[in-house]
């Protein structure tokens, strides 16, 4: 763009030389500008978390001076007498992750498998499409036909099923132990691994993509079955993708709130028994926290925020941890 | 083009911004469960009066909040302060409007209204003591009602509320096993029991669990068509949950017994005393920074006294009886400006 101002047809040479320094100079200031609105825009983000975290500790602090480390391992949840313990809010948001982790990864890769190496293009875009409206739902459309649709659905079929398969196996009979009610623990799971599908498969389908072609060719080429090709290469070239995929999904479950609220049961009781009810941290916030009366409450509550945030940092940090490990192993 | 099209949106919504500031505002934040008939009242006050009301359901804990930090005019709760809270705060409190709070249950072959319960007998079943419909305790209440041996899913809130205030209020009045074992508070620790978010989603989750039993505010047992039970009050007697025996309660209550009429109008003597009844509270600062709006304030409640009587009959919501309100207006006098002059003189009219 430079040569614009250097056009030789329209000033003397002294004259030229000035607008050529004034112009780059000009382009100087405006890269500068550029890079430190950016910048400011990257360092927004470490503010806005600092600031967060700030709040929650300076918040949480009367709780966790009053209960100290007993807040994490109680399970009593008394307002009436002002003792707050979170470990049933815990144990339920870490059990409904695990149970939709279980549930959606396996669906949400066999998904973007099937779309990548083995679909009919004809196919291929209505299926995508409808994977990524799944995203698009709200949350509490989600809470509402779990209530309505879903776990009436689950009280008369599935859940009188497992207990009766159970039923005799030693400690699987206390893991499915009835009464079936429709809502509890394994319904907030199953809603969740809904929820997290899209983000798995549509994250998983697009770095399959990014597979180079040649690659496979070769494996087919050599005689490899699809499952060898899938399992020998497209897994292992996009295995850093894939885990992030589904650590997205691991941090929308641990966080999701609406849809849990509504099926969960809202118990702060940690039962044997995945039908039970339970609870998740997010929903008992979002539960007691508009009525809330008294100092000690909202900030325990503020502290089981707090805990939340200390939870899914953990997971996230463990995650690429693993990453790590396995790039070194793999010499990479 | 896009810049004029900018221009044009922003002084629009300059305009908008003057217009709003400019018509007289009465602010009020607090409990949810009065929110539909302030709403209404609100409506029908703009067409009357003129004067817009901005109320915001942010739950009573956030309305005390917010009235103690003098951020909107009046502040709403469903728990009445105690004397000396008002007192340190300088706040007066009165009850605005009431409601009944009805147990609804879901049980083959009972109709509504059929099956009786005591105040025991319903906090043994929530303390997960009785466990099952054909109970003795439950059958004793109801000869003649074929109960099945169906066991009993409780049904209850799972967030903080002034329906559960209560209703545990009233459990721990007549149980003393409820009372030391879990007490009374907007939330408490359930000892059993599916938690439902709401009236809304109590009446859903009883609607569609057989056997379930949980409470919800009459309008919603109504609107829901429940079945709802009946139950036999501090004099013995058996009533069903309407109008006229809510109002009994609260014709019934010693207003003048606690400051600020902080009473819990649950188990109230009368023959006719629904049991679990419940009046939600206005606070308003005794010497507001803004006493314009304090009377403007005063004005809709005056209104809502006098004319808002029908609005809460259509939705299910119980107006406060003629005795009560005589004493209330007596009360705003204390509201006063700068000067120590009561900001609504006639308040008795």
């Amino acid at each position: 763009m430079a040569d614009v101002a250097l056009n030789p047809s329209t000033a003397e040479p002294a004259a030229k030389a000035v607008d050529r320094a004034s112009v780059l100079r000009g382009f100087r200031l405006g890269d500068l500008a550029f890079f430190n609105l950016t910048r400011g825009a990257a360092l927004l983000v470490l503010v806005l978390l600092g600031g967060v975290i700030v709040a929650l500790i300076a918040g949480a602090l009367p709780a966790l001076q009053t209960f100290g480390f007993g807040f994490v391992t109680s399970q009593s949840w008394n307002p009436v007498t002002e003792k707050f313990g979170a470990l049933a809010p815990i144990y339920g948001t870490l059990v409904t992750s695990l149970i939709a982790m279980l549930i959606a990864v396996p669906v949400g890769l066999g998904i973007a498998i099937f779309l990548t190496e083995l679909c009919p293009p004809v196919l291929r875009r209505p299926i995508g499409i409808a994977v990524e409206l799944l995203a698009g739902i709200p949350s509490i459309i989600y809470g509402i036909w779990g209530l309505f649709v879903f776990a009436p659905f689950l009280q008369q079929t599935l859940q009188p099923f497992l207990i009766s398969v159970f039923g005799n196996i030693p400690i699987l009979s206390s893991v499915f132990a009835g009464p079936p009610y429709g809502i509890g623990v394994l319904t907030a799971g199953l809603i969740l691994a809904i929820m997290v599908l899209p983000f798995i498969t549509s994250i998983s389908r697009d770095v399959f993509e990014t597979v180079p072609p040649v690659l496979k060719e070769a494996a087919y080429g050599v005689g490899c079955t699809t499952w060898e090709v899938v399992r020998n290469v497209v897994i292992p070239y996009t295995r850093v993708g894939v885990i992030g995929g589904v650590m997205l999904g691991l941090g929308r479950a641990l966080g999701e709130t609406m849809a849990v609220t509504f099926v969960i049961g809202n118990a702060h009781k940690i039962s044997a028994s995945i039908l039970q009810p339970g609870t998740t941290i997010s929903a008992t916030i979002a539960n007691e926290f508009t009525e809330a009366v008294g100092d000690l409450y909202t900030s325990s509550l503020i502290a089981l925020g707090l805990l939340l945030f200390v939870i899914t940092f953990v997971v996230l940090a463990f995650a690429r941890l693993m990453l790590l490990r396995l790039e070194k192993q793999q010499g990479k | 083009m896009k810049f004029q099209s900018l221009i044009a949106a922003a002084s629009i919504a300059a305009v908008g911004f003057a217009t709003l500031s400019f018509a007289a505002e009465i602010s009020g934040a607090g409990a949810s469960f009065p929110y539909p008939v302030y709403a209404k009242w609100a409506e029908a006050y703009r067409k009357d009066a003129g004067v817009s009301l901005n109320y915001q359901s942010i739950g009573s804990g956030g309305g005390i909040k917010q009235i103690k930090a003098r951020t909107v005019t009046f502040g709403a709760s469903d728990a009445p302060l105690k004397g000396e809270e008002l007192e340190k705060d300088g706040l007066i409190q009165f009850p605005m409007v009431m409601g009944g709070i009805v147990p609804v249950l879901n049980l083959e072959g009972v109709q509504p209204g059929q099956l009786v319960l005591d105040g025991p007998t319903l906090a043994k079943i929530f303390l997960g003591d009785i466990k099952t419909w054909d109970d003795a305790a439950i059958k004793a209440l109801n000869a003649g009602v074929t109960l099945p041996s169906t066991a009993i899913a409780v049904v209850r809130r799972s967030d903080g509320s002034g329906t559960t205030f209560n209703f545990t209020d009233y459990l721990s009045k007549v149980s003393p096993d409820w009372k030391s074992k879990v007490g009374s508070a907007t939330a408490v620790e359930w000892p059993v029991g599916l938690g439902a978010k709401g009236n809304e989603g109590v009446a859903a989750n009883v609607a569609q669990t057989k056997g379930s039993i949980g409470y919800v505010e009459y309008a919603y047992a109504k609107q829901n068509k429940l079945t709802h039970a009946k139950m036999k009050n501090k004099d013995g007697k058996v009533v069903g949950p309407e109008t006229k025996t809510f109002q009994a309660a609260a014709a019934n209550a010693d207003w003048s017994s606690v400051p600020g009429f902080g009473v819990i109008l649950t188990d109230e003597p009368g023959a006719d005393s629904w049991p679990i009844t419940a009046a939600t509270f206005i606070l308003m600062h005794k010497k507001p920074q803004d006493p314009a709006s304090a009377a403007e304030a005063l004005k809709f409640f005056n209104w809502a006294y006098a004319r808002g009587a029908t609005l809460a009959d259509d939705l299910d919501y119980i107006p406060m009886p003629e005795k009560v309100v005589g004493l209330v207006k007596k009360e705003w006098v204390q509201v006063v400006d700068a000067n120590g002059k009561p900001v609504m003189p006639s308040a008795s009219n």
